[in-house]
């Protein structure tokens, strides 16, 4: 045995007092541990549970598909279709900036884009939402999805994800009326309209599409899963599905629809088709058009720009509620209300035209240079007499105010929005003395109002700007008897199976009051400038079974430009249905271009059968 | 009624003077075995998933160790711990050549140099320099008990710990480091050195921290490694940096809290989906708290509160000064890595790396541990053997 001076047989006090000093230390450590844990495990233990779940549990969001929109016979004008999109995962992309910029420019070929693009929109996304997935690509094709389900192990973090696409099946046909679908703007997300949407989410951005919106729009579901600290997904916890949006039924009609684009052959130019009792749009369409299923992905720039290029007729501008246009003679309704109401004129008072008349020194003549000699209004609306409406355009400038037509023509809705269920409508303009004196005064134009101001407006010509929406809705205000119409293009809510929820009923409309024998002698002057002899659009409209008034109008827009070329018709005769408004920008005599448009929409809406083919003043057969 | 082998007169001690077969501490081999069967359950419950195909990789590594481990203390329990003493050069020059040899050939494991590979098991050389330190110190005080209030036996003795010290800081293994320090304060407490020269060593210790944390940084010398800084104040303020290095300690101790009364079992979310970093090795105490809940963590805090005073008692009973200093040192290491390792769980010491012994998985942390529980049961049995043969009787 080892042996050494240093053997002790008893505790010194010095070493017991400082072994007890030791337990002493240990006491206190493991009071202070047992306090700790007690806190943090009995008295906290709920809190840091809930804390536990919030790490594991995410909650992974599910699209839902907007509900469709049908015509009123339940044809399909929107619809969806799955897509499949290429995103990535945040936490499995490598950490490597030169990695990751091999991994993108690899991803880059497949789907036709550059590194640098998918690098910039990636943390673009990723800065807006962080760890969930950034898309790469919307809708690419099955042998790309193939071809990256096969080769993961090439690319870390990237995944393929079904999304639903906004699908426009009849393509230019009723663009501008559905409208587009874009992923919601910040200044949305502020929007009380929008509460629910989540950011990246679509919604509609134009047409019917963000007018009902709220119903189209379905609620997201969500698919609460468990990750693990990478993120790695370790199993789904719990489903709540996604809902689709509402059906929307709208009440037009996809064949006018379609025939009055076609009509329009691709001109620059637009029609509305409008039920004269209730407002219901059947149609409205403007030409050239574009096909919306490029708004339904994220839409190149390169595209944006050819919709909205000058050269190309602008195709996004929807013509018919947001083209401003000198009317032309088909002013002369609303004149012939104005002069009639005002006391100007009686349904019988007669006015020689002798061709042209001299106000103030100017010259007015007739178009064509054409005399009619002694008319009353029917004969006026029929031939279309213009120095009939100079001397109500002369008259109603020195009675009164001077303002009887002007008020007239906003009674009837000229000038301000119709208040379709459609966004981005636009007022349109009504010339007025006290516009363009103030104008005057500050030396934006040559001269003050004066009587020629209302002599021009008194035949559609001038400064006067107006849509076929709003001429449709003064010729039905006439046609019905004093209802200023908001045209309407939705008709009802309904669930998917087509059982209806809601109605869109539409605001009661305003009234005005016109004497029956008034609208009685406009009727029949319009009725005969479509059949009888010497009526402007009579050859257009020989042989239609239908009987029609309506009138013709050509607008001169400036020296170097082609006239406006306008009609409106409204038909069966005496008892008006339908309205139809056509205009062309450049489509010279409204007799020539305008009104043959208007019989092919027409024969459409009273489906008159082989009607193409007998048509005067078209030798297209469609 | 059994008879009991001792003091019934039936067999004459004096005709058997050899150390009986095993003169163990029954209740630390208890608080030990205890502790060991908690470590087996917990390490498997935790690391099923770890290791796609082979659930039960950690586990039959930890029980191989802690079997390799018992037989080693079983054998050192026999071994007179005295003997040591004379070869304490050749231990400090073992200890600070192994620390050496892992610098230069160690293995890279996540930026560290602290271990040779050998397949099954990865040496770990400032595990072991832990011991050899408390066996070289330990007999250099011995040597110089009489002049223990010279200030030159204090450095020296300090010294001898610093030099591994910040060897294996330098490794980088900071928790080893911060581990010879406090053995060697523990050694030189239970040897009886002066207050006086404790006051100074604190004042010393206060100047170093405030060096290498504030001074140095600020005139861009980098002591301790940037991520061993933030590790070490992260604690302070753990959600000021949420997912760097406050990370490691919201995990832990929203895992423990997560446990609450008796523990989540199969729902441990934190530990079994990663969430919880280190869960077999430094964070094992927060799995502990997150499957057994404060009940399960009350049994291993018991366990070792067990431990401890089975250890300070056999300090009281060394035959020898040696033992007594080797018995401080061996507890303090013990109750060092304890109380650093679990306050760094739950959120009141710095995060530096030091493993819970016995409960943490880790071939050279288990060896050592039970190479110190070996050396205790030496000088316990050497302290029953000496009494008995003076017919004194230190018996339970």
């Amino acid at each position: 045995m080892y042996l050494d001076g240093e053997n002790r047989r008893s505790l010194t006090p010095q070493l017991a007092f400082r072994i007890a000093l030791i337990g002493g230390i240990a006491l206190v450590a493991f009071g202070v541990i047992f306090f700790r844990l007690w806190y943090l495990q009995v008295l906290s233990g709920d809190q840091y549970e809930a804390k536990a779940n919030d790490n594991r549990v995410r909650e992974i969001k599910v699209q839902a598909p907007r509900g469709e929109v049908v015509d009123r016979d339940g044809r399909v004008l929107v619809d969806n279709r799955t897509g499949l999109a290429v995103k990535v995962t945040p936490g499995k992309l490598p950490d490597d900036r030169a990695q990751r910029m091999g991994l993108y420019r690899r991803l880059g070929r497949l789907v036709g884009a550059s590194a640098g693009r998918i690098d910039r929109s990636v943390s673009d996304q990723l800065k807006a939402l962080p760890y969930s997935a950034a898309t790469v690509k919307q809708d690419v094709k099955p042998d790309v999805v193939a071809y990256l389900l096969e080769r993961q192990k090439e690319f870390p973090g990237v995944t393929v994800e079904r999304v639903f696409l906004r699908q426009y099946p009849h393509h230019q046909i009723g663009a501008h009326l559905f409208g587009t679908v874009g992923e919601i703007t910040k200044e949305q997300l502020k929007d009380q309209r929008y509460r629910g949407v989540g950011l990246g989410d679509r919604v509609g951005q134009s047409g019917i599409e963000y007018q009902y919106d709220r119903f189209l729009r379905g609620k997201n579901g969500a698919s609460r899963v468990q990750v693990d600290a990478l993120g790695n997904l370790k199993g789904e916890l719990a489903v709540r599905p996604p809902v689709q949006g509402r059906q929307l039924r709208l009440g037009m009609d996809l064949g006018v629809q379609k025939v009055g684009q076609e009509a329009l052959g691709g001109a620059r130019g637009a029609f509305a088709v409008m039920n004269v009792r209730s407002g219901g749009v059947v149609a409205l369409g403007s030409t050239p058009s574009f096909d919306p299923n490029l708004f339904s992905k994220v839409i190149r720039a390169r595209d944006f720009k050819r919709l909205s290029s000058e050269e190309l007729g602008k195709p996004l501008f929807n013509r018919a509620i947001q083209g401003g246009y000198p009317t032309g003679s088909t002013f002369k309704l609303i004149t012939s209300v104005a002069g009639l109401q005002g006391g100007i004129i009686t349904p019988e008072t007669v006015q020689y035209d002798g061709g042209s008349i001299q106000v103030g020194g100017v010259t007015f003549k007739n178009a064509g240079g054409a005399a009619h000699g002694a008319v009353a209004l029917r004969q006026a609306l029929t031939v279309s007499s213009d120095v009939f409406y100079y001397l109500i355009g002369r008259d109603a400038n020195g009675t009164g105010d001077g303002l009887l037509i002007q008020r007239w023509a906003h009674k009837l809705g000229i000038g301000r929005p119709t208040g379709i269920d459609l966004p981005a409508e636009t007022p349109g303009f009504l010339p007025t003395p006290k516009w363009r004196n103030k104008l005057f005064k500050k030396k934006l134009t040559d001269r003050p109002w004066s009587v020629g101001d209302n002599i021009n407006l008194s035949v559609g010509q001038g400064d006067l700007a107006a849509d076929p929406l709003q001429m449709a809705v003064a010729y039905s205000t006439v046609a019905n008897g004093g209802k200023v119409l908001r045209p309407r293009l939705g008709l009802r809510i309904e669930d998917a199976g087509g059982r209806a929820l809601q109605q869109l009923e539409s605001p009661s409309p305003r009234r005005v009051k016109i004497k029956p024998e008034y609208r009685q002698a406009i009727l029949e002057g319009l009725r005969g400038a479509a059949s009888a002899p010497g009526g402007t659009s009579e050859p257009v409209f020989k042989g239609f079974p239908i009987p029609v008034a309506g009138k013709t109008g050509t607008a001169e827009k400036g020296a170097g430009r082609a006239d406006q070329s306008w009609y409106v018709a409204l038909a069966p005769f005496p008892n008006p249905k339908y309205v139809v408004a056509v205009t062309f920008e450049a489509g010279g005599f409204g007799a020539d271009t305008a009104a043959p448009a208007a019989r092919k929409i027409l024969a459409e809406v009273f489906n008159v059968k082989g009607d193409a083919k007998k048509q005067v003043g078209s030798g297209k057969a469609y | 009624m059994q008879a009991s082998p001792y003091g019934t007169g039936v067999r004459d001690f004096r005709e058997e003077p050899r150390v009986p077969a095993f003169r163990l501490d029954p209740l630390l081999l208890l608080a030990t075995l205890g502790l060991v069967a908690c470590s087996l359950y917990t390490i498997a419950t935790a690391t099923t998933g770890d290791i796609d195909g082979s659930p039960y990789y950690f586990l039959t590594r930890q029980a191989a160790y802690f079997g390799v481990g018992i037989v080693l203390m079983l054998i050192l329990s026999r071994v007179d711990y005295s003997r040591f003493r004379e070869w304490k050069a050749g231990i400090y020059v073992v200890m600070i050549g192994s620390i050496l040899l892992v610098m230069a050939v160690g293995a890279s494991a996540r930026g560290s140099q602290r271990s040779i590979e050998f397949g099954f098991f990865s040496f770990q050389a400032s595990e072991v320099g832990k011991l050899l330190l408390i066996l070289a110190l330990s007999a250099f005080l011995v040597d110089r008990v009489r002049r223990l209030g010279d200030r030159d036996t204090t450095s020296r003795a300090v010294l001898m710990a610093v030099l591994p010290a910040m060897l294996v800081i330098a490794q980088p293994d900071l928790g080893s480091g911060l581990v010879y320090l406090a053995i060697v304060t523990a050694c030189l407490f239970v040897a009886g050195t002066k207050w006086t020269h404790f006051a100074a060593l604190g004042g010393l210790a206060a100047g170093a921290i405030v060096l290498v944390l504030v001074a140095a940084p600020a005139v861009g010398v980098e002591v301790l490694k940037p991520y061993q800084m933030d590790r070490l104040t992260a604690f302070l303020d753990p959600t000021e940096n949420p997912r760097e290095e406050g990370y490691q300690v919201n995990q832990s101790l929203t895992a423990i809290g997560s446990g609450g009364k008796t523990g989540r079992g199969d729902l441990a979310t934190q530990t079994k989906l990663d969430f919880l970093p280190e869960h077999h090795t430094d964070f094992v105490f927060s799995v502990v708290g997150e499957e057994f809940g404060f009940a399960g963590a009350a049994i291993v805090l018991s366990l070792f509160a067990l431990l401890i005073w089975r250890a300070l008692r056999i300090l009281t009973m060394a035959k020898n000064l040696y033992g007594t200093i080797l018995a401080g040192g061996i507890t303090a290491m013990f109750m060092f890595q304890l109380f650093v390792n679990v306050g760094m769980t739950i959120g009141i010491m710095p995060i530096t790396g030091i493993t819970l012994p016995l409960i943490s998985y880790g071939g050279s942390s288990v060896i050592v541990t039970f190479l110190a529980l070996g050396l205790l049961q030496s000088i316990h049995a050497q302290a029953r053997d000496a009494a008995s043969g003076k017919g004194r009787d230190l018996a339970l």
